[in-house]
């Protein structure tokens, strides 16, 4: 019987010494839990341990403290090569030296596969990442995107039970990119491979992840489908890490089951009717956040969570236009979409003209401090 | 003229190259052709070169001589054929030792601490500030009867109470190897470690990611790798040991006798730049040829300059 996960991380430490000689903790008490035949990503900017967690899971390094299991087994100090997952990487590290099918048979050959099989594996792999009749090219004659794929082929034809991704489109021009990506989910789907994928791209993350871990510091912040990640950040951290974000200091005031009353002094004014999330206090001093895009700028206002301010700039930047607003001194981010033609110049706001923002209160975040 | 220069850049690449071209035709082909053309000459008897056309120099080097002991008009003897073999197989077995020797070091280098690798590198040049001639003689005083090394033996037997005579190791063929192989060791190992130094970490971690272990990538990954290096070097190591004669006049004494001391002996003691002209060109046709065969199955090692 399968393990209940693909893999798991149970508080990994992994400890560097930087070379100034200090202890860095690269991986701080991380436990994660990756379900079979998930699209799992690790999304975090450089430095905050989603490259070190992928590494250790492959085996390249090992954890100073805690335990990480594949297919419920502890992998220990099991070297890489005797773990069923594979690689993709960064770099793509293709072997200069042999061309794009013996590129691909390598990991069959170290198998000792009888080489029918193998001829007939990497033809199958090749067809799946759509490169047949490249089998004789060395992958210095190939493009980015063709390396790419000899990449994904050379990991996948192993029938991996993980594969492992390590930024493997960061090399890649936008377009190319985005096709990439919906052929690497189109792919993980057709397989049911699980796919551990690490990216510091949010919206990449977003596009293709069953499930992300936001990671920060070493410690991950979130763990969630993406629409949670988005819609209900876990703390600040996350919630300004992905998308955009207004954030606003405040006490709160009120507390019952179903509602939290705010109040913020920066806006001299209570935000009211606000959902609750799990562990707030009354009393205490919260971040209430909300997105750019859901902030509206009305022309009439509500009674609750109704504020007048003036347009300090307006940015047109294709599907949208930000338009930047001054809230008694505080600058409100505010993203309309452009569903009408922006032509004609009277259809922005101008600078200094006064506008109702209108802030409702389901898409209002109370997230606790620190 | 020089706006047209400006413009014009295979100009300057033949005006870059000009020094060195004349330099290449004044001492190095004009000289060759000199050569050539005295290697068809005659000795005269005080010495002095007679330029006419005669083969006598290249048939004897093939063992055709005059010079017989029973008072025939001419006969065979392979002396000079057994030189150039000599020569020949002593290059190859430096070749295939210094391999071996500068291989694993290069490869322990290229896998130290980056911070520790130019003091290593350093390390294997420094012998390179010492004069040749001088390096050889220390060789010399280390092997010789009473040599360090005996001395050294000795003092054990001594300790040990066995009888000890001191070994002879200097004028041996065995010393001028272990002289080539000490002197051209640093020609190898910096080559292979350049190759070796470039080989991104992430295509060893590959490899293993594919179910390698470390003697599998060592051999489907690193050696290939790497090889470009190893072609460099050998050809850095094979041609100057074919044509050297320090080495083995110093530690090969009148014992072993290369191409190198012959045509040294030809032009210096015996006099007769006409055979010395004929052994030179002999060498060096030689040389050509194994280097062809080499070069046309591993190439020059070029990639580890232009990759």
């Amino acid at each position: 019987m399968a393990a209940e996960f693909a893999v798991e991380l149970r508080d990994v430490v992994k400890q560097f010494t930087t070379p100034e000689g200090n202890q860095l903790k690269a991986v701080d008490h991380v436990t994660m839990q990756i379900k079979n035949g998930e699209f799992f990503s690790m999304l975090g900017s450089s430095g905050c341990g989603k490259t070190t967690s992928l590494r250790m899971i492959a085996g390249f390094e090992w954890p100073t403290e805690g335990e990480v299991y594949i297919e419920g087994n502890a992998m220990g100090h099991t070297p890489p090569f005797q773990r069923r997952v594979n690689t993709v990487f960064q770099s793509y590290a293709l072997f200069q030296h042999l061309t794009v099918f013996q590129n691909i048979a390598f990991g069959l050959e170290m198998e000792n596969a009888p080489k029918d099989e193998i001829e007939k594996r990497v033809k199958h792999v090749l067809e799946m990442v759509q490169l047949t009749g490249m089998e004789r090219r060395k992958p210095k004659q190939l493009s980015g995107g063709q390396q790419q794929r000899v990449a994904v082929a050379r990991a996948l034809v192993k029938v991996p039970d993980v594969l492992l991704l390590d930024e493997p489109l960061g090399a890649l021009d936008l377009k190319l990119r985005k096709e990439m990506q919906l052929e690497l989910k189109a792919l993980q789907q057709q397989l049911g491979i699980t796919f551990v994928y690490v990216t510091h791209d949010q919206e990449e993350a977003l596009t293709m992840s069953d499930r992300i871990a936001v990671m920060s510091k070493g410690k991950v912040q979130q763990i969630g489908a993406p629409v949670e990640v988005y819609e209900r950040p876990a703390n600040q951290f996350v919630a300004d890490f992905i998308g955009e974000s207004n954030f606003f200091e405040g006490k709160i005031s009120s507390l019952s089951k179903d509602e939290a009353v705010v109040f913020v002094p920066e806006l001299n004014s209570e935000l009211t009717g606000l959902p609750v999330s799990q562990g707030l206090v009354n009393g205490e001093t919260v971040t209430v956040s909300i997105r750019p895009e859901k902030v509206l700028i009305a022309e009439h206002g509500m009674n609750q969570n109704t504020f007048t301010g003036k347009v300090m700039n307006t940015v047109y930047i294709g599907t949208d236009t930000h338009v930047y607003v001054d809230l008694q001194g505080k600058r409100v981010k505010v993203f309309e979409q452009n569903r009408i033609s922006r032509l004609d110049p009277g259809s922005f706001y101008t600078v200094g003209q006064d506008v109702i923002l209108v802030m409702m209160p389901e898409n209002v975040l109370v997230l606790k401090k620190g | 003229m020089l706006k047209r220069l400006r413009e014009n850049k295979s100009a300057q690449g033949t005006l870059l190259a000009t020094p060195t071209l004349l330099w290449m035709v004044g001492l190095l082909i004009i000289p060759l052709l000199l050569t050539l053309v005295i290697s068809f000459g005659k000795r005269s008897p005080d010495g002095d070169v007679i330029y006419t056309f005669t083969l006598d120099n290249y048939l004897r080097l093939i063992g055709y001589t005059k010079d017989c002991d029973n008072g025939q008009a001419s006969c065979f003897d392979p002396l000079y054929m057994q030189i150039l073999w000599r020569s020949l197989t002593l290059a190859f077995n430096t070749t295939i030792l210094v391999i071996t020797l500068a291989y694993p070091l290069a490869y322990f280098i290229a896998r130290a601490h980056p911070k520790r690798r130019n003091t290593f590198l350093f390390m294997v040049l420094i012998p390179l500030w010492t004069n040749f001639v001088i390096r050889v003689y220390a060789w010399m005083m280390l092997l010789r009867t009473q040599g360090v090394i005996n001395l050294v033996l000795g003092w054990f037997a001594g300790l040990l109470n066995i009888p000890f005579t001191p070994l002879e190791m200097l004028y041996t063929p065995g010393a001028v190897l272990v002289g080539m192989v000490y002197e051209f060791l640093p020609f190898m190992i910096l080559p292979i470690y350049t190759s070796l130094e470039k080989i991104d970490t992430s295509l060893y971690e590959a490899a293993a990611d594919l179910g390698a272990n470390g003697i599998k990538t060592f051999g489907r990954v690193t050696l290939p790798l790497s090889m470009p290096g190893v072609v460099a070097g050998t050809i850095l190591v094979f041609i100057p040991v074919m044509g050297t004669f320090i080495v083995s006049d110093i530690l090969g004494g009148r014992q072993v006798i290369l191409v190198g001391n012959l045509i040294q002996r030809q032009f210096l003691d015996a006099r007769d730049p006409t055979f010395g002209s004929a052994a030179s060109l002999i060498l060096m046709i030689m040389t050509l040829i194994v280097t062809y065969f080499y070069t046309r199955k591993f190439g020059f090692g070029e990639e580890i300059i232009v990759a």
